[in-house]
């Protein structure tokens, strides 16, 4: 079917702009993209997927320009032994970074992999299986033109968790990374994200979990308030595999984070939550498909969004249950506290389910801070602010309390009641 | 220390007056009760002192130590030393009890111009108070009230009070949903307050509280008044005869 001719004509300018990397075991796997992306078409405002989230700006052939944002702290998870990998407009910076050494894992850069490597039976692929039955076409583009990410092997469990710390310097820049991370039986691993990226941000992660393999995935996004971003993860996992992922975004004035889940092996754990912060010209867009291919496996949506002064928050989000999927448990929430009237919350939850003996539960809501429990806590000598804040972290809890590590869920509330506190009168 | 003229409450979004002259003064030392059938107004009068929305004052007054407590936001009549334990104690999910505490303690103590308590201290106290209370560590940690039973929430007020050392103290209703042995921590927990520089105003629907915390005064409050105030016999009196003699001929 040939695309309309507005989505042709956007597609062919943001393509145009772009040159495909070539030379390595990965040029097939671009092309191949490349092709997707014509197919499909890149995102418009008319798409049914894209009807809470304006695609534009996020399609346009040129990036639009995004103040360099300076931060009065330090960044997120610096105390922390950790691996430190850096990039800066989505370009790695050596110096900044330590050796790409770790035990029990092996990482190498996309841009330098040129060889036979194992990445070749991930790269793309994972990716394209999700593009059905959705299109995705910011992430085919991704993976045709990604001008670098990270390549991480797990064999064994390293001792300190993986760091990707993204830098923004250019008003103008437009990123785009690929990680490919492959977890294998037995082990164990970590990645933390954070950091403002680019002016414009398209990253890809694709998360292949051996049977037994677990990872652990928590990020920041923000404070750049300019910031547009289009995430996706897609992520297979295997037999009494486990996935938990957890982002905090706060800031930016569009963000879409994608999260592709398939559940292939039985017995398999997948844990997806995040929690926003939006304070007026912010749009936060989550958008979460997971998929039930095995008997007995559990999934979890925990999204909480805390909106002010014309903030936006989306969540679209859904489970499939396939035919024998036994036993399945799916739960979802989506959630957002509004502090005030101009703020909005749209949300899309869905279930499809074609199995029998399954435990499935969704619900969304959306609401103000409970009168109530503010008057009893003004009542005990909170000044209304701080009352207001305490009720504010209390509600994003439950989204926070899925990062395992109680060490870096207390990180990321510190963060939040940092965040509050400079918006306190 | 506190005094009450000729209170006037409505709702503020109804036109339904629900204190109707309310004249009532508590002195240091002293504890007065106030009895009085359902809604005849005791929770609106502990609501109104402690500063909830949603009630507007139409006529009359009410200080604390001569301040206008009516003209303060509820944090400040907190810090100023005023407390209600709830009739309703609110479910917070998300707030830890300690945390809640600690966050009030030091609240009130900065209002004042006070040091904040270390977080040492206010452990070694909050765990001393707990223990008189049978509050377990659990029930600290636990979010505040949340899966509590009635008498664990009620306890849980008088734990608070305790904390937070308040000068004027307002029980509404802190017996009911209680057993015998809760109600006598509970009293107990009260009891161990008492001194001359404080002044307790217990609202309960029974006399068997009042076995427990020895009142000075008694007030019986019907329709938005006080109908009738004297000592500790006329609870008694309450309790054998009900209110229907009381509340006769009153509109
Ligand atoms: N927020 C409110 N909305 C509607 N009615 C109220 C409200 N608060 C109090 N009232 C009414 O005011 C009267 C007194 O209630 P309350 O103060 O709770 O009495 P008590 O504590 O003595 O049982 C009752 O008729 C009650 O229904
Ligand atoms: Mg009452």
């Amino acid at each position: 079917m040939a695309l309309p001719q507005a989505k042709l004509t956007a597609t062919e300018a943001r393509l145009d702009a772009l040159t495909l990397p070539t030379g390595g075991w990965a040029d097939s796997a671009r092309r191949e993209a490349l092709s997707r992306v014509q197919t499909m078409g890149l995102p418009g405002a008319r798409d049914e997927y894209w009807k809470y989230t304006k695609p534009e700006t996020l399609v346009a052939a040129e990036a639009p320009k995004a103040t360099v944002f300076e931060a009065d702290e330090e960044a997120l998870f610096a105390d922390r032994d950790r691996l430190k990998i850096v990039f800066v407009d989505g370009v790695f910076d050596a110096e900044a970074s330590d050796d790409l050494a770790l035990e029990g894992v092996s990482i190498d850069r996309l841009a330098e992999a040129t060889d036979i490597h194992w990445a070749k039976d991930i790269y793309g692929t994972l990716e394209t299986a999700g593009q059905t039955p959705v299109e995705r076409p910011l992430a085919a583009l991704n993976t045709a033109f990604a001008t670098d990410g990270l390549l991480i092997h797990v064999t064994a469990t390293p001792s300190k968790p993986i760091h990707i710390l993204y830098k923004h310097s250019a008003e103008q820049s437009d990123a785009m990374l690929h990680h490919v991370v492959k977890v294998d039986a037995g082990a164990e691993v970590t990645i933390l994200e954070n950091g403002p990226a680019a002016a414009r941000f398209n990253k890809v992660m694709e998360v292949d979990l051996a049977d037994t393999a677990k990872l652990h995935h928590v990020r920041a996004q923000g404070r750049d308030h300019e910031r547009r971003a289009a995430t996706h993860i897609f992520a297979r996992l295997g037999t009494e595999s486990v996935f938990k992922t957890f982002t905090l975004t706060v800031n930016g004035v569009l963000t879409r984070n994608e999260v592709i889940v398939e559940l292939t092996g039985d017995d398999a754990v997948a844990h997806v939550a995040g929690a926003c912060m939006g304070d007026g010209d912010f749009h936060h867009d989550d958008t979460v498909f997971i998929t039930h291919d095995a008997v007995n496996c559990e999934s979890r949506q925990v999204f909480k969004k805390v909106l002010r002064n014309g903030a936006t928050g989306v969540f679209q989000g859904k489970i499939l249950v396939k035919e024998g999927a036994q036993k399945t448990d799916g739960y979802q929430i989506s959630q957002s506290l509004l502090l005030d009237d101009d703020s909005q919350f749209l949300a899309k939850p869905e279930l499809e389910i074609y199995a029998d003996d399954v435990a499935c539960s969704h619900g969304s809501t959306s609401g103000a801070i409970d009168e109530d429990s503010l008057f009893y806590l003004r009542a005990r000598g909170l000044p209304r602010g701080i009352a207001e804040d305490l009720l504010t972290i209390a509600f994003i809890a439950e989204a926070v309390q899925e990062v395992e590590d109680e060490s870096l869920g207390e990180e990321i509330v510190a963060r939040v009641e940092a965040w509050l506190a400079r918006r306190r009168d | 220390m506190l005094e009450i003229k000729n209170l006037h409450v409505k709702l503020e979004e109804e036109d339904k007056q629900i204190l109707k002259g309310v004249d009532l003064t508590v002195e240091a030392g002293k504890v007065h009760a106030i009895m009085g059938p359902n809604g005849s107004g005791k929770s609106t009068l502990s609501y109104v002192l402690s500063g909830k929305d949603g009630y507007e004052v139409t006529d009359g007054e009410a200080t604390l130590d001569g301040e206008d407590l009516l003209d303060m936001e509820a944090e400040e009549r907190a810090a100023a030393g005023l407390f209600l334990a709830f009739q309703y104690p609110v479910e917070i999910p998300g707030v830890g009890n300690m945390t809640f505490l600690r966050t009030a303690v030091n609240a009130q103590r900065k209002a004042r111009g006070e040091e904040e308590m270390s977080s040492a201290d206010f452990l070694k106290l909050v765990r001393a108070k707990a223990k008189d209370l049978k509050i377990d560590a659990d029930m600290l940690k636990r979010p505040v009230n949340v899966g509590f039973s009635g008498g664990e929430k009620k306890r849980n007020e008088i734990l608070q009070m305790a904390m937070l050392e308040p000068k004027m103290c307002i029980l509404d209703e802190t017996d009911s949903g209680l057993d015998v042995d809760a109600m006598k921590l509970v009293a107990d927990g009260v009891n161990a307050l008492r001194d001359e520089g404080r002044g307790f105003l217990v609202i309960t629907h029974y006399q068997r509280l009042l076995d427990h915390i020895k009142p000075d005064v008694v007030h019986i409050m019907a329709k938005g008044r006080i109908i009738k105030t004297g000592g500790p016999e006329l609870a008694l009196e309450v309790e054998q005869n009900g209110y229907a003699d009381l509340l006769e001929g009153i509109e």
